[in-house]
């Protein structure tokens, strides 16, 4: 397989160094490493979006039937819009982008040592899908109506009939969005897994290829076999809202649950879809930073594909109380709980791998630590839910709600830090400022607890999603716990978030200050082993000088052999 | 441990408080001790002039016994859990024990309509006691709940009983429960309905013989469905707000 590194290697693709227009360098690129900071920048933006939703309904919350500052009041079909796109947003629109997108299209070319993807106008071809799907998402705010309500999941009759949901526009252009997102990371996938089995270069076997690409080509796969399904459901839905079908009608004959059969189908694969990209960042992290070799490559990638497979078994368990047959529920407890041998594995592998190391507490290293330790709680806290028996009470409490915040918010905020502030300075050329940066990451991981620890007990004490005002429930509105009520839970969720969103300001102007004025980073700032720290920093077009040679696995850090700490993969022996 | 915040007010509430401690405690253990190790490598490991990492493959039999232990104790908690889930599944969800009543729950854009059986202890029939937003149950009766929607997905959650059953258009899912202690308790949907699921309150109450037969004659006195009417208006003008 290594032999076919000379597949992206066009002739004469290393001498274009010519000059290119604005518009050809940053907007029409087909630069990996632009469509890449398009991506991350896009979903950086939707991501902003998404947290300003998660204000103006926590505000609710807290103060219900307030004046929310650059909201306004908060009524119940605003309060539905808001946690309805403030989640299909947070996961399709920054996580996908972010993990996937971003990170697959700037790592993959880079760290196989190869010039470009294989498919790169393509790959411009996913960016602006990608960023159409989000106008049209954003636009379907602003119609009569207002945006879509009806929860991320969509489910029908709601999702399928106005007289129902009110918001005949908003659902429909909801729908379209996420359909033309998909389509953008379809054509995305081809190109990353393509890229990486296709164009390694020469000597890169398939076990020297790092765990992050690895994941990323796993996760790809995961998204391409499950996407189908639920592309499917989603034009018999909107056949269903536009044209009068009904697949979802049961007046008609049709049933409501297949739709829900369809979409997690899908919806659960996708957890893993994003959490595989993060886990890759968080390896390629702790082992630089606590200089050792990864625990047990073999047994990870193994785990790896183990856990794609199981992840397409697992589905029916966000249905147990669905209506489904009762008896199914006790094949999905099954598969449910036996996906947390692979998942506790990975959380094993990563904490074996800190033995014996020499730890370095910088900004990237502690996004990558925390990532393991929030995403501990959030593993362990799903096995509760995957419990049938203890589902029937905590299915749709707040008890969900911060579980699955527990294992998407360290996929999709803590994973991004971690992987942009590592790799900042490959993309910049600049070092981040590190002080400002673990301000940023203490003054974003305690309110990030704060915020979701509370709504765990106010889920075992029985509130449920997706209610705009709890004062409706006089027993929602007592004491709670230690001298506290309901409504001081609430409030000082709202509070931390309050703090969590207002630190970001640190990033962003760590961010440009860096950028700006940072220190130069030179080639391999981390003295890291994988190919990318090979290239200049910030890469050319067409990434390397020369062709790249690979001698070894990209974790050889502090060999025996060795007077260096680490062993870059194409130092010849 | 929900017991602390929520009475278990139905036959099968302990069981299913039994099994969300049985998942705690396992799953604390092994966070405790998982998060521990994780802190403690953390300290130890940290970066010290002169001393260099380890070459640690963790390809060998030897080395890969600290991840392959953990584990065996991880299926044995796993399959421990199963067993437990799904014994009360079974009870709570699968078995359907012999009813003494048997009401009809009917969810709609944004009420619950309950069809309790008038004193010929049976519904469908013309003394039936129909109620909006309020459910009546006797105290030590096995119910049998009818659920039904007319319009979109709902869900029949009663916290205090650990119950909770999405209901479907086009559909009458047959359930069951049997409160055990008295009194009366708020209950949300459950299931995201439209612009009204947040004030889609109910309220159960749960009676003693005597206070259920008073109840009953109070309702057969009423008007029939005048009461219903007025509260669907009321709904009607919250949503509007």
């Amino acid at each position: 397989m290594a032999e076919s590194a000379e597949v992206s290697h066009a002739p004469g693709h290393d001498d274009h160094h010519h000059e290119e227009s604005f518009w050809s360098k940053y907007v029409f690129s087909t630069d990996h490493k632009m469509i890449a900071m398009q991506y991350m920048f896009t979903g950086m933006a939707m991501a902003l979006i998404g947290g300003f939703f998660a204000y103006a309904f926590r505000m609710q919350l807290a103060f219900p039937g307030m004046d929310v500052p650059f909201f306004g009041t908060v009524s119940p079909a605003d309060y539905n819009s808001l946690v309805t796109n403030h989640g299909t947003i947070m996961i399709f629109w920054v996580a996908m982008p972010v993990l996937i997108a971003a990170f697959g299209n700037y790592l993959i070319p880079l760290m196989i040592g190869c010039d470009d993807m294989v498919f790169p106008r393509i790959n411009r071809l996913s960016y602006q899908i990608f960023l159409l799907s989000a106008i049209v998402l954003i636009a379907s705010f602003f119609v009569p109506g207002g945006g879509f309500g009806g929860a991320w999941t969509s489910y029908p009759p709601l999702s399928a009939k106005p007289e129902y949901n009110l918001t005949p526009l908003g659902a429909t252009l909801w729908l379209v969005a996420v359909a033309l997102e998909f389509v953008a990371f379809l054509l995305g996938g081809i190109n990353f897994i393509t890229t990486a089995m296709n164009a390694r270069a020469k000597g890169m076997k398939l076990y020297d290829i790092p765990m992050v690409i690895w994941m990323i080509v796993v996760a790809s796969i995961l998204f391409m076999a499950s996407v189908g399904p639920l592309i499917a459901g989603a034009v018999m839905l909107f056949m269903d809202q536009n044209v009068g079908t009904a697949f979802f009608d049961p007046d008609k004959g049709g049933d409501p649950v297949l739709w829900q059969h369809l979409f997690w189908f899908f919806g659960h694969p996708e957890v893993y879809v994003v959490l595989l990209p993060a886990l890759g960042i968080v390896a390629e992290i702790i082992t630089t930073f606590s200089r050792k070799k990864l625990f047990a490559y073999r047994t990870v990638l193994y785990t790896v594909f183990g856990t794609g497979i199981l992840s397409f078994t697992v589905w029916a368990h966000h249905q147990f109380i669905a209506g489904v047959d009762p008896r199914m529920a006790h094949v999905f407890t099954v598969t449910t709980l036996l996906i947390s041998v692979p998942i506790a594995e990975m959380c094993f592998v990563y904490i074996a791998t800190l033995y014996g190391g020499s730890i370095t507490l910088n900004t990237p290293m502690l996004w990558a630590l925390a990532f393991i330790g929030e995403f501990l709680i959030g593993g362990v806290t799903g096995i509760f839910l995957g419990a049938s028996g203890a589902d029937i009470y905590l299915h749709d409490t707040y008890f969900v709600l911060a579980h699955f915040h527990y294992t998407f918010y360290p996929i999709a905020i803590i994973g991004t830090y971690a992987g942009f502030t590592y790799w900042f300075p490959k993309m910049f050329g600049k070092m981040m400022d590190d002080r400002l940066g673990r301000i940023h990451f203490w003054l974003t991981i305690i309110p990030f607890n704060l915020i979701f620890i509370p709504l765990f007990f106010l889920g075992a004490a029985g509130q449920h999603r997706r209610i705009y005002n709890y004062e409706h429930f006089p027993d929602l509105q007592g004491p709670l716990m230690l001298g506290f009520t309901y409504q001081d839970f609430r409030e000082i969720a709202t509070y931390s978030l309050l703090v969590m969103l207002g630190a970001q300001v640190i990033f962003f102007y760590n961010v440009i200050k860096s950028w700006i004025s940072g220190e130069a980073a030179g080639n391999n700032p981390w003295k890291a082993n994988s190919l990318e720290w090979v290239a200049t920093s910030p890469p050319p077009h067409g990434n390397f000088s020369e062709e790249l040679e690979v001698f070894r696995g990209p974790y050889e850090y502090s060999h025996p052999d060795r007077d260096e700490d680490y062993w870059p993969q194409n130092e010849p022996a | 441990m929900i017991e602390y915040y929520l009475v278990a007010a139905s036959s099968f509430a302990r069981d299913i408080d039994m099994v969300f401690d049985v998942v705690f405690w396992s799953v604390a253990f092994w966070f405790t001790l998982t998060f521990g190790a994780f802190i403690w490598l953390i300290f130890k490991f940290r970066a010290k002039e002169g001393v260099p990492a380890q070459y640690i493959t963790g390809e060998e039999k030897s080395q890969k016994k600290y991840i392959s232990y953990p584990h065996f104790a991880v299926l044995i908690f796993d399959v421990l859990i199963i067993v437990m889930a799904v014994r009360v599944w079974y009870d709570v969800k699968q078995d359907l024990p012999p009813a003494d009543h048997t009401v009809r729950v009917i969810g709609q854009q944004w009420a619950w309509t309950f069809v309790h059986p008038g004193p010929d202890g049976k519904i469908d029939t013309a003394d039936d006691i129909t109620e909006i937003d309020e459910l009546h149950l006797q105290v030590d009766s096995t119910y049998h709940y009818k659920l039904e929607s007319t319009d979109v997905l709902h869900s029949f959650s009663i916290p205090v009983f650990r119950l909770k059953q999405d209901a479907i258009p086009g559909r009458v899912i047959t359930g069951w429960f049997k409160p055990i202690l008295t009194g009366e308790w708020d209950f949300q949907c459950a299931e995201i309905c439209g612009i009204g699921h947040g004030i889609m309150a109910a309220r159960v109450f749960v009676e003693t013989p005597a206070e259920h037969e008073a109840w009953m004659q109070q309702a057969m006195n009423q008007q029939p469905g005048q009461q219903s009417e007025l509260q669907l208006a009321a709904n009607a003008a919250t949503v509007g707000e």
